[in-house]
């Protein structure tokens, strides 16, 4: 019979692989150490004729013709390098980028995502080089705030984060903050929020006209993170969130994380946010918004051009404060760190790439193309609407020091753990407490394991 | 695979079993190749606890473990076994149901444009099904656009965010693909069937279900086993329907365990639990695909 041959054959080959594999995974020696060796220098034009394999995330129109102009302008300046680029979405760099650092010819820089998921797991395999040294060469380490350089900074077993060694440095800046609709605030009687209980006021005014308060499409699991992250600093504050995500202090079954959860999900108990968002996919509701739909969408920066080309100067975006506070908190970053492998062999290169494609030319540029700067240059002027009101949080925030980070850098399976927990606490599936206590359980499960 | 028949004579036995070899050897090469080495690596990863990039430590069988004691995967074996339902037992059935109907009018004029029909999801790539059926079920889509117009506002839902009807939702679209290819199959193996044979069942008076019992379900046997393999399979092994429609949400009630073995190995980062799941599906289907061939009529001798 068929089915006795293929288990002979199996057989065979499980044997046969045992064979070949029988050390642990990962414990192969070949991978350079990781030191900041030697002497680092500036010279490009001097090191011969040179490859560089560049991953970016940069794939959409303006952003991607932006990086397409920068990349032109470093060869046509140092014509002896080519640069070989391969630009791909976020979501396939998370899922394939670990892979390729890993393999025999790994690209010599790359975007990395910050947090524990992605830089802690690739410093610890030995994947990114430390640039310390190259920052004092290039100056990084005054151009950018403290705060930017901590969300790139790793112990050297990547075990704790925004200590240790710089491993890269970012082009463009996150909020996620709430946009709102103007015209449709004044139909409502509602004033512009600045704080968690005067957006709370003005969504019940915008549900009494008859408006959807929030749209909200939540299918994809991720912008639930964005919901709950944006209430969480208002409630919590700064401090609190850095606590919980670097793992440094607190717990996320505290008071002020359970008031955030009750107060998400009576949001959605009073009808203020998109009716059955676990079935509506993140970009139908955001086209809700951007259609006139809804008065208010929590999002991304990245976000504020398409905003600003569909509702104009209607449009508006506005970062709250914690309650008693004067400072705009909210949960965001800064884009993926541009960051050098340990496998590049040309790393004076490398390192003049990187410093090339987030120095302040190269800010400008991304500004002009609707983006989001790192460090907006002094005395640029934003676009009128939305641009202006996303360049003035990102100034204040930075300011402060009061950008909490993503929540899902907490742990390896935090992404899941949230996302999935988020869709439940908003059915009504779960009280807040047993939401705060599925989140603290995976940051327990994740201590345990360091 | 070729095997020296049952007639071979003792003395030529040996030389021929060799030469069966030869001939086998390159798609034996390949398989060793692209799919018995992955595999063996599988389970030898399956026994670390691993990053996919620092050393690994041993982990034993705790990733075996974890599957029964861990309530997310435990329950995307339970949501495969739900969709095996919708997948393979009620395309079967339905398919069955319009063989019967179809095997009495298989000269009527336009058959062949119903068949084409009825396979046309076969040939459509799943992730453009999955997002026709992302659209169809969506708050405004066809779906509830349906029910309101016949009255039925009130049952109206995000049908892919429910949590009670994701699954089912899902299910659905596994039916909806499934009854074309049971059907084409299954009329295949009605058009092989001597037509003299259902002439003399009617001279006796047959109905259509006495013809359906006594003449082609019996006849179908070879079908249905083929029918069921490839669907149970498509059900246990699913993921691109998942993937499109609701990445294992709302909550984990749509998780299956391939999608359970991409979000561990490549988004979680947890290498050795992800082989483990897929050596465990790997050996449920092996172990599915032996049974439903025990039905085989060949295997009667």
């Amino acid at each position: 019979m068929k089915a006795l041959h293929l288990t002979r054959v199996l057989a065979v080959g499980v044997v046969g692989a045992l064979g070949l594999a029988a050390c642990a995974p990962g414990s192969s020696s070949d991978k350079p150490a990781a030191s900041s060796s030697s002497a680092v220098s500036k010279d490009v034009a001097g090191a011969g004729d040179v490859t560089l394999t560049v991953w970016d995330v940069n794939v959409e129109g303006a952003g991607n013709d932006t990086q397409e102009a920068l990349n032109k302008a470093f060869t046509d300046k140092y014509p002896n390098v080519t640069i070989k680029r391969v630009a791909r979405t976020f979501a396939d760099i998370k899922t394939t980028l670990g892979l390729a650092l890993d393999s025999s010819d790994a690209p010599d820089v790359v975007q990395a995502n910050q947090g524990y998921p992605d830089m802690g797991t690739f410093v610890s395999g030995n994947l990114l080089r430390p640039l310390d040294d190259y920052s004092k060469l290039y100056g990084w380490d005054s151009t950018f705030p403290a705060g930017q350089l901590a969300i790139n900074t790793f112990s050297s077993d990547g075990k704790t984060w925004q200590k240790g060694n710089l491993y890269g440095v970012s082009q463009t800046g996150e909020i996620v903050g709430v946009y709102y609709n103007k015209k449709l605030l004044a139909q409502a009687g509602a004033t512009v929020p600045t704080t968690l209980s005067e957006l709370e006021a003005a969504m019940a005014k915008v549900k009494a006209a008859g408006i959807l308060p929030l749209s909200f499409g939540n299918s994809e699991g991720w912008p639930g993170i964005h919901e709950f992250g944006v209430v969480q600093s208002a409630t919590a504050g700064a401090d609190a969130v850095k606590g919980l995500v670097t793992g440094s202090g607190g717990k996320w079954t505290d008071d002020a994380t359970v008031a955030a959860a009750t107060t998400l999900q009576s949001w959605a108990a009073e009808g203020y946010l998109t009716p059955d968002s676990g079935g509506v996919a993140p970009d139908a509701g955001r086209d809700a918004f951007t259609k006139g739909g809804a008065a208010f969408y929590i999002s991304g920066t990245w976000n504020g051009a398409t905003v600003g080309d569909a509702l104009g100067t209607d449009g508006g975006f506005t970062v709250l404060s914690p309650k008693g506070s004067t400072t705009p908190t909210s949960i965001g970053g800064i884009g993926l760190a541009w960051a050098m492998s340990t496998a590049s062999k040309h790393p004076d290169v490398a390192a003049a790439y990187i410093d090339w494609v987030t120095n302040a030319d190269a800010e400008l540029a991304m500004l002009k193309s609707g983006n989001l700067a790192a460090v907006v240059p002094a005395g640029y002027t934003p676009a009128p609407g939305v641009q202006t009101d996303v360049v003035d949080y990102w100034n204040k925030v930075n300011a402060a020091d009061s950008l909490t980070p993503y929540l899902d850098y907490t742990t390896t399976t935090f992404y899941d753990t949230i996302t999935s927990n988020v869709q439940e606490l908003v059915a009504q599936r779960i009280t807040p407490q047993a939401f705060t206590q599925a989140l603290q359980a995976d940051a327990d499960k994740f201590a345990a394991g360091k | 695979m070729v095997t020296s028949g049952p007639g071979a004579l003792p003395r030529t036995r040996r030389r021929r079993s060799w030469l069966g070899l030869a001939f086998v050897a390159p798609a034996l090469l390949v398989f060793i190749a692209f799919l018995g080495v992955p595999l063996a690596q599988s389970l030898w990863y399956s026994l670390w606890q691993w990053d996919g990039f620092s050393t690994a430590t041993w982990a034993g069988l705790s990733n075996y473990t974890a599957l029964l004691h861990d309530e997310g995967l435990r329950s995307s074996f339970e949501h495969a076994g739900v969709l095996v339902i919708f997948y393979a037992v009620l395309p079967v059935t339905i398919a069955l149901g319009l063989t019967a109907i179809l095997s009495r009018s298989i000269r009527l004029r336009g058959v062949g444009v119903f068949r084409t029909l009825l396979f046309l999801p076969q040939v459509i790539a799943s992730v453009v099904v999955a997002s026709t059926w992302v659209a169809i079920y969506s708050p405004n889509g066809l779906v509830n656009q349906l029910l309101r117009t016949v009255g039925l506002g009130s049952v109206t839902r995000a049908w892919l965010g429910d949590f009670t009807f994701a699954l089912p939702a899902i299910g659905f679209i596994g039916t909806w693909l499934g009854v074309g290819l049971c059907l084409v199959l299954f009329l295949s193996g009605v058009s092989s069937i001597d037509s003299e044979v259902f002439e003399a069942a009617r001279l006796d008076g047959a109905g259509i279900f006495t013809e359906f019992r006594a003449i082609t379900l019996p006849a179908l046997r070879g079908q249905i086993v083929v029918a069921l393999t490839l669907t149970v399979i498509g059900a246990i092994k699913t993921f691109d329907l998942v993937y499109v429609t609701t990445r294992g949400g709302p909550g984990g009630s749509t998780t299956v365990p391939a999608y359970e073995a991409y979000s561990k190995a490549f988004q979680q980062r947890e290498v050795g639990q992800a082989a483990a799941i897929a050596v465990v599906l790997t050996a449920l289907i092996l172990l599915v695909s032996v049974v439903i061939n025990r039905f085989n009529p060949k295997d009667d001798g």
